[in-house]
This record gives C-alpha cells, structure tokens and sequence, in this order.
C-alpha cells in the first residue's frame, strides 16, 4: 500500500471502450428514434395538409408544444408520469418514446412542406390519368416531394443526434454521459469532452455537407 | 392510478418560478443579442476576410453547427477548467448560448448577405460612402431584413436551449424547478408547470418579434 492513495486515475486506453460502447449507445437511440419520428411525422404531415380543419387544428396545436418546450423538460415530464399511470419505463425506453415524438413533430413540417410543393396542377394531372389519390401519392408526390425537402430531413435528423444528448438526465449513460463519468474520474476534462466532440462532429459535419450540396445541385 | 397530485406547494412556488423565467429571457435575450453582433462580424469574416480570419470563422461555424449545445455548455463549463478557466454557471450559460447562436446566426446573415446585390454596395461606395458606411447604413439594413424570420426562429431556441443550465447548476426556470422539486419530490407537478411557462414565454417572444417585425419593416 502506497503511503498515498490517489483517488483519480488517469485517462487511460481501456476507457477509449467505454468512451466507444457509449457512443454507440448514442447512435443506437438516435436511430430509432429517428426512424420511428420519421415514420410518425409523415403520417402527421399528412393529416396536416390532407385532414379536416379540426384534425389540422388539433394536431398542429399538439405538436406545435412539442417544439415550444425545451426537450429536457419533456423528458423529464414524461418519464415521471409514466410510473404515474402505473407503467415504470427504463430511461432507454422513456427517452426513445419522447425523442421520437419530438422528431415527429418536428419532421411532420417537413413532410407537409414536401407535400405542398407538388404543384396542385401536377397532382389534378395525375388524377385525370386515372391514379387514385394513393397511387397519386405513391409515384408523384412522393419523388417530387422527397426531392424538395429531403435536406431539411437530414437536418432534423442531425439535430435529434445532437439533441440525444439530453436523455442523459435520465440516467440513460449515452456519450456526452459517459464523458462526464470519466471526467469525474481522471479530472481531465479538456482531452475528454474533446474526444466526445470530436465523434459528434465527425458524424453531424460529413452529413451536413453531403445535404448542403445535394441541396445546391438539385435547386438548379 | 393510486397517486395524488398535489398543486398547491408548487403554486406557493409560482413566484419564485416566475422570477427564474424572467431570468431565463434575460439570458436568451443577451446571448441574442451577443450572438446577433458576433454573427455579423463571423459571416462577414467568412465571406470577405483574409484566409486566416476566414478558417477561424469557418470552424466557430461548423463546431457550433455540428456538436450538441449541451457539449459547448459542458466545453465552456467543465472542460476550460484544465486552463484554469472557471466561470460562474450564469456565465457557462450566457458564453455557451452565445457561441451557438452566433455559429448559427452566421450561417444565416451569410445566407443574407449573398441575397444582397453586389451593385447595393459598389452604389454605396460611388456615392462617396465609405466601406463601414456601406455595410452599415445599405448592406446590413437589407440583410437584418432578410433574415428577420430566421432570427425569431433562432430566439425561441435560445430560449428551450437555456433550459440546459440546469445541467450546470445555473437556476434559471428549469434550474429553479429542479430545485423546489428535489425538495418536495413533485417532480411531475412542478415540471407541468414549468412546461406551460416555458409554451407561455415562447408564445409572448414569437407575438413580440411579430409586433417588432411589423413595426420595422412596414416599408
């Protein structure tokens, strides 16, 4: 036994693996979240630009609280009601639920704007060809739609990435989560956070730059 | 369903909670309006500087683009400290805010100034104006303009971005909520509540900037 004990220890190799299991964890809720927000705000888009008035009312003041609320709080609302209505979820579970909600409302603009900028005149002609309204869908709006918004997608999807962070305050130990956990053990914040930001940003900047061009090249 | 709410300690909390939401715009509108500034001069940077200048506007930029807002808020707060930087957590927040909406701000007025016919400026510059005259008094006006509705988008999420100082100890609204929370374990009253403060404060900013917007640009 050393006559000091020295209560941090150093950064050292082996935590290059927690550091990468917890990123991976950030993809993992990123993805479904993403993928489940994707799939509920296309719905939600179009019931937004297809529905009644009052679906449009209903569903528009809805998710318009999602995007005026900050996300943590969200979080931290519903994951305390659920054990309030009798259904105790793990972080994991509670954080991919809200997240994916707050990506559908979020990509439910989107989706109506894609649908919106399908010309009204080009829709009438697919009809009068004899389409119905989902083969319309399907083979017209679809393709011309994807065209016009698919860069905002990509960067709704960018930030509920970066927005993942957040479900760290519910105990779920994603990258930004774990990264503190080190710090607090080896007090060496500065190589640390870096290393963390660095992974964000080398998965958000390539993408960003990919939609950035396919939105330049398709504009022309 | 074998839980009661309990309302009445977070209503005898209102005003405290009240306070800390004034705090809150405070906040959202300083690092606004230090954002707004350092934006300017960054996309201005990019755009005309000298190819140092110009790589260090890029990467402000593109870091404050592409990492999470809670990761600068943590940069500015924990990991400056191996400098031997420490600010108070009002400052972590403010100084965070800052460095993201200025990185996002840029990205629009450069998207502005390139709306901006360069003849407005080669005009400006016939008549007899100086450069800082120019971009002053024809250029910036023109942009402030164009990018007016962005901007109010941007100031709303200053507003829900603020909310991530509770995570470094700054009581601000959700800071303040934490707090009176973790004493009463009301932890779904009080963020209910919160959570409509929050939707109230962003629904008088968005009327305000309309009202302001109507009142500038009416020509």
């Amino acid at each position: 036994m050393n006559a000091t004990t020295s209560f941090f220890t150093g950064f050292q190799f082996s935590d290059l693996g927690f550091l990468a299991e917890a990123a991976g964890r950030t993809l993992l809720i990123s993805v479904i979240s993403v993928a489940a927000g994707t799939v509920m705000g296309c719905i939600f888009g179009w019931a937004l630009q297809a529905g009644r008035w009052w679906i449009e009312i209903t569903l528009g003041l809805v998710l318009d609280a999602f995007r005026s609320v900050p996300l943590i709080i969200q979080l931290i609302l519903f994951f305390n009601f659920f054990p309030l209505v009798g259904l105790p979820l793990n972080p994991f579970f509670s954080g991919a639920i809200i997240l994916s909600f707050y990506t559908s409302a979020l990509v439910a603009n989107v989706a109506r704007g894609g649908i919106e900028a399908v010309g009204v005149p080009m829709r009438r002609a697919a009809r009068s060809l004899g389409m119905t309204y989902w083969q319309d869908m399907r083979y017209v709006v679809w393709p011309i739609g994807l065209r016009a918004v698919f860069p905002s997608w990509v960067g709704v999807a960018l930030s509920v990435v970066k927005d993942s962070a957040l479900v760290s305050v519910l105990g779920y130990v994603e990258l930004l989560r774990a990264s503190q956990i080190l710090i607090t053990r080896t007090q060496e914040p500065f190589i640390i956070l870096a290393l963390a930001g660095a992974f964000y940003f080398a998965l958000s900047y390539p993408l960003s730059q990919y939609s950035a061009r396919l939105e330049s090249r398709w504009k022309s | 369903m074998d839980y009661t709410f309990h309302w009445r300690p977070v209503f005898r909390a209102l005003p405290d909670l009240l306070d800390a939401g004034l705090l809150t715009m405070e906040v959202a509108i300083l690092s606004m309006v230090i954002g707004i500034v350092t934006g300017l001069l960054l996309a201005l940077a990019r755009l005309t500087g000298a190819a140092p200048l110009r790589w260090f506007a890029t990467t402000w930029i593109e870091v404050a683009r592409n990492t999470p807002a809670l990761f600068q808020l943590f940069f500015f707060g924990f990991g400056l400290g191996a400098f031997g930087i420490h600010l108070s957590p009002y400052f972590i927040v403010l100084v965070g805010l800052s460095f993201n909406n200025a990185g996002y701000l840029a990205e629009n007025f450069r998207g502005g100034f390139q709306a901006v016919p360069p003849t407005q400026l080669r005009a400006a510059r016939s008549l007899g104006m100086t450069a800082t005259q120019a971009y002053v008094r024809i250029i910036i006006p023109q942009v402030l303009r164009i990018v007016y509705h962005p901007m109010t988008n941007h100031m709303v999420w200053a507003v829900l971005m603020s909310s991530l100082g509770m995570l470094v100890g700054f009581r601000e609204l959700s800071g303040e909520t934490q707090f009176f929370a973790s004493k009463t374990f009301r932890i779904f009253e009080y963020f209910a509540v919160t959570a409509v403060i929050y939707y109230v404060i962003v629904k008088v900013i968005l009327a305000l900037s309309r009202l302001i917007g109507w009142r500038l640009f009416r020509y």
